[in-house]
């Protein structure tokens, strides 16, 4: 490099330096236009009427209440589902047996299921869970497929935070007497417990602001859903479907607003358990 | 006995991912294979013409928009991601380190709609009235997803970055290289491996992205030669067609789905070989 | 978050507790979760207190509509859920029960009238050749349309506008609009490669309304001062020609299901056919089924 360009090594390192700077810089900026072009957009729209309200007029007119409760109940049905499914995952890998063939087979599968792309999810689902057990498009069969896709999520962030709990905290529970079970709920589980809520509210995240599986799954009916087996739409299928259609710009910002402010919380959520964590080790 | 009952619980959850895998691997095939076997595999893959009506399932324009799309958004997110990532691991001050991680994830959690439309909104009339075309192009999906795979590139890049051995750098600091010199012939090497699972790993995300996809790239069937043309890759395809398909279109999209299946598949047991590597490699 | 909050506690002094009473829950729910699973799977669905159409975006607009003035005049009747999908995925939801009633705007291929489905006309659609507004093309032959959707005419100097690319928009296929124009316009000429293809009406009008160079199809009923509907062989698209039989790009909208009717669901397609929801499709721009 020096002989391609005859630099001195002190410049080059002074401009790499500025470029690295002005690449960290241009990524927030692109961050901070999102946000604030979803915001100048959208929150402007927002209301208490919208919030609250529902949709009229296919979406061009109305509010949001019908989405907010098909997001909420799929997201909370998904993440109930995974949860005890994943952390049992984490909780067998790393307490209950030794890596063996059966272990390796189960991290391929969930590290295979965590590459799998939502549309693929999304057929999947349809197949399976709209028509063959013959769950129809509805709420619950989207939960079951989102339940899936974030299942990987769980299952890694609880395996590294229970082996973030130390060896020798398991060692003291069996020399008290403690059976495996119990040094897991009385040891294991509690130490682990501000890394398991991030791997769960990460994968709460990904629920709320998936489209291509959901569509496919729960379907785009516009109405309150009054049980799981019925169909609704969620915040980002109806952005999805409000900015491509073209029904209503104003509209589809607005509930992208909505769905960014989610997204935010959510984040906070997962940050704030971050720093719990970090604390829990310093106390260490 | 109670432990090993409980024992067997755990181990039938922790089964599930497999099962799950396996069921669904089924279903993809059971759906899609027969169309696949009686049309021939090589002549859906290599096939100019998608003409579902007419009985033409060729996807060779949709596999060569995946790969335009997914090439593009590398070029373009590669090279921003592992500068932030080693501005993350190497320059920055501490607390913009700190402050660097939850905007990162923020970006990860946007909806991709959201990028989506946003690109819909901004790139495509940019790119319309500035360099031709539809606007509706190869370049817009590029750009949109180099955005969304740039979390991915920085987080496992910046892990690999900081798993070097401070002594390598210090050893390098220590025969008067300057910084960018120890980054360049010492950490980056010796990241290597690292690096290359984030690359191969965010050319999976890119070719499974689909909802944004659709909005951006125009999902036209000619095999596109231009950036500036428009496309459709394999996802949209799906994505667009799947809600209108029927017999035998909607095998050939399924069969579409197992051919995506599989390049996700290869692409992902490819990065898992590069990250078991050391990263002295 | 309901039973679930015991997994976002805090975590203090009473830690183990709280983690056995959150692993007590956690295994609640999987039980939970698990008797939902068998019963559904048993083929216990609930249908629940709802009507399910799904199909075509071009009828979805339509129904949605009359269901939201349905609902608003009989609130004791239960909640009709619209859904898209497309022509094709409604009849099969209509075959496979998933849906009460699948909407089409095609007519039904002969496998799917041979499984014996009622199918019932509920209003004839015209479909527009629509453009930028600003685009100073006004007329087109039928001809002409299907050249240029054809690939064979390129350029908008050819058919007496500006010197500019044409920028083909079509549906995909399996669309019920894009079936009935294939049939009307194209015949047996082939739809270009190069052609965008897009997903519903409101995507295409998107794209016709910011692209001066493009030209698409859609349902008249969605039609609105965004795009530009071209005259066809010298006669400008409205009901009114449609009904009169001069206008020739008019496919029917079908609602389609299989055995018997739920009574609640029978009730709306009554209230369909009805004269003052015939009368709301009509100002909609629509052509209505019955009366008109």
């Amino acid at each position: 490099m020096r002989r391609l360009w005859r630099l001195n090594p002190r410049t080059v390192d002074r401009l790499v330096g500025g470029l690295i700077w002005a690449a960290a810089v241009s990524t927030l900026l692109i961050l901070l236009f999102v946000i604030v072009y979803v915001s100048a957009n959208g929150f402007p729209r927002l209301s208490w009427g919208f919030l609250t309200g529902k949709p009229q007029n296919m979406g061009r007119a109305g509010g949001i209440w019908p989405m907010i409760v098909s997001t909420a109940a799929i997201s909370a049905m998904a993440v109930l589902i995974a949860t005890p499914v994943g952390v049992a995952t984490a909780i067998y890998l790393t307490e209950y047996t030794r890596e063996s063939l059966l272990t390796r087979a189960i991290r391929f599968g969930t590290e295979a299921l965590a590459g799998i792309p939502s549309i693929i999810f999304g057929l999947f689902g349809f197949v399976f869970f709209v028509v063959y057990l013959g769950l129809g498009w509805s709420l619950l069969s989207g939960a079951l497929t989102l339940s899936l896709m974030i299942l990987p999520t769980i299952v890694r962030t609880s395996e590294e935070a229970i082996l973030t709990v130390p060896r020798a905290y398991r060692e003291v529970s069996f020399s008290l007497g403690a059976s495996r079970w119990q040094m897991v709920t009385t040891v294991v589980l509690p130490g682990a417990l501000p890394g398991i809520t991030t791997g769960v509210v990460l994968g709460l995240g990904r629920t709320v602001s998936e489209t291509a599986a959901v569509i496919l799954t729960a379907g785009s009916a516009l109405h309150l859903p009054r049980s799981i087996f019925a169909p609704g739409r969620t915040m980002a299928v109806h952005f999805y479907i409000l900015a491509r259609e073209g029904l209503s710009d104003n509209m589809a910002w607005a509930t992208g607003a909505v769905l960014l402010l989610s997204i935010l919380l959510i984040n906070v959520v997962i940050n704030r358990a971050l720093v719990a964590l970090v604390r829990r080790r310093a106390v260490r | 006995m109670k432990e090993k009952l409980i024992e067997a619980v755990l181990l039938g959850l922790a089964l599930t991912a497999i099962l799950s895998l396996f069921v669904i691997t089924a279903f993809i095939l059971q759906a899609g294979l027969p169309l696949l076997i009686s049309y021939g595999p090589w002549r859906f893959l290599t096939g100019l013409t998608w003409a579902p009506t007419e009985g033409e399932f060729g996807i060779l324009p949709m596999l060569v928009g995946s790969l335009w799309v997914t090439v593009g958004a590398l070029l373009f997110g590669v090279p921003l991601g592992l500068a932030v990532a080693i501005f993350a691991a190497e320059y920055a001050p501490s607390w913009a380190a700190v402050a660097m991680r939850p905007a990162i994830q923020l970006l990860a959690g946007i909806p991709s709609v959201i990028y989506g439309f946003i690109g819909l909104k901004i790139l495509v009339p940019l790119i319309r009235d500035n360099l031709g075309g539809p606007g509706l192009s190869v370049l817009a999906g590029s750009l949109v997803l180099a955005v969304m795979i740039l979390p991915n590139v920085i987080a496992i890049s910046e892990d690999a970055i900081r798993a070097v051995p401070q002594t390598y750098r210090d050893g390098a600091l220590a025969l008067g290289a300057t910084h960018w010199q120890t980054i360049w012939r010492v950490v980056l090497p010796a990241a290597r491996s690292g690096i290359v699972a984030a690359i191969v790993l965010s050319m999976g995300r890119a070719v499974g992205e689909t909802m944004a996809v659709i909005m951006l790239v125009g999902n036209s069937l000619r095999l596109p030669i231009s950036p500036l043309d428009p496309a459709t890759t394999l996802t949209s395809n799906i994505g667009l067609e799947m809600g209108y398909a029927s017999g035998a279109h909607r095998q050939a999209l399924f069969a579409t789905g197992i051919v995506l299946f599989v390049l996700i598949m290869a692409l992902n047991s490819l990065a898992s070989l590069f990250r078991r590597r050391p990263a002295s490699a | 978050m309901g039973g679930g909050d015991c997994c976002f506690l805090p975590h203090g002094p009473a830690r183990s507790q709280r983690a056995i009473a959150s692993l007590r829950c956690l295994l609640q729910l999987t039980l939970l979760v698990g008797i939902v699973l068998v019963t559904t799977a048993c083929g216990a669905r609930q249908a629940g207190d709802q009507i399910v159409l799904a199909g075509s975006t071009s009828v979805e607009p339509f129904a949605e509509l009359l269901a939201e003035h349905y609902m608003a005049e009989h609130p004791e009747a239960p909640t009709i859920n619209v859904q898209g999908g497309g022509s094709t995925a409604g009849i099969e939801a209509a075959i496979s029960h998933t849906a009460d009633i699948g909407m089409s705007s095609r007519q039904l291929k002969e496998a799917e009238k041979a499984l014996g489905l009622e199918v019932q006309v509920i209003a004839y659609d015209a479909i527009a050749v629509v453009v930028h507004p600003e685009n100073p093309v006004d007329a087109l032959t039928t001809e002409q349309v299907r050249a240029i959707f054809a690939g064979e005419i390129r350029n908008w100097r050819e058919v007496g506008g500006e010197n500019r690319p044409i920028t083909v928009v079509t549906r995909e296929e399996g669309s019920g609009t894009r079936g009935a124009f294939q049939e009307l316009v194209m015949g047996e000429s082939r739809i270009t490669p190069l052609a965008l293809r897009q997903d519903s009406n409101g995507a295409v009008r998107v794209i016709v309304s910011t692209d001066r160079a493009a030209i698409g199809y859609m349902s008249l009923g969605i039609v609105s001062n965004v795009v530009k509907p071209l005259a066809l062989d010298g006669i400008v698209p409205s009901a009114r020609a449609a009904v009169e039989g001069q206008y020739r790009l008019v496919r029917p909208f079908l609602f389609v299901w299989l055995g018997q009717l739920r009574p609640a669901a029978k009730a709306f397609v009554d209230y369909v056919l009805s004269p003052p929801a015939q009368a709301i499709l009509a100002g909609e721009g629509l052509i209505p089924a019955v009366g008109g």
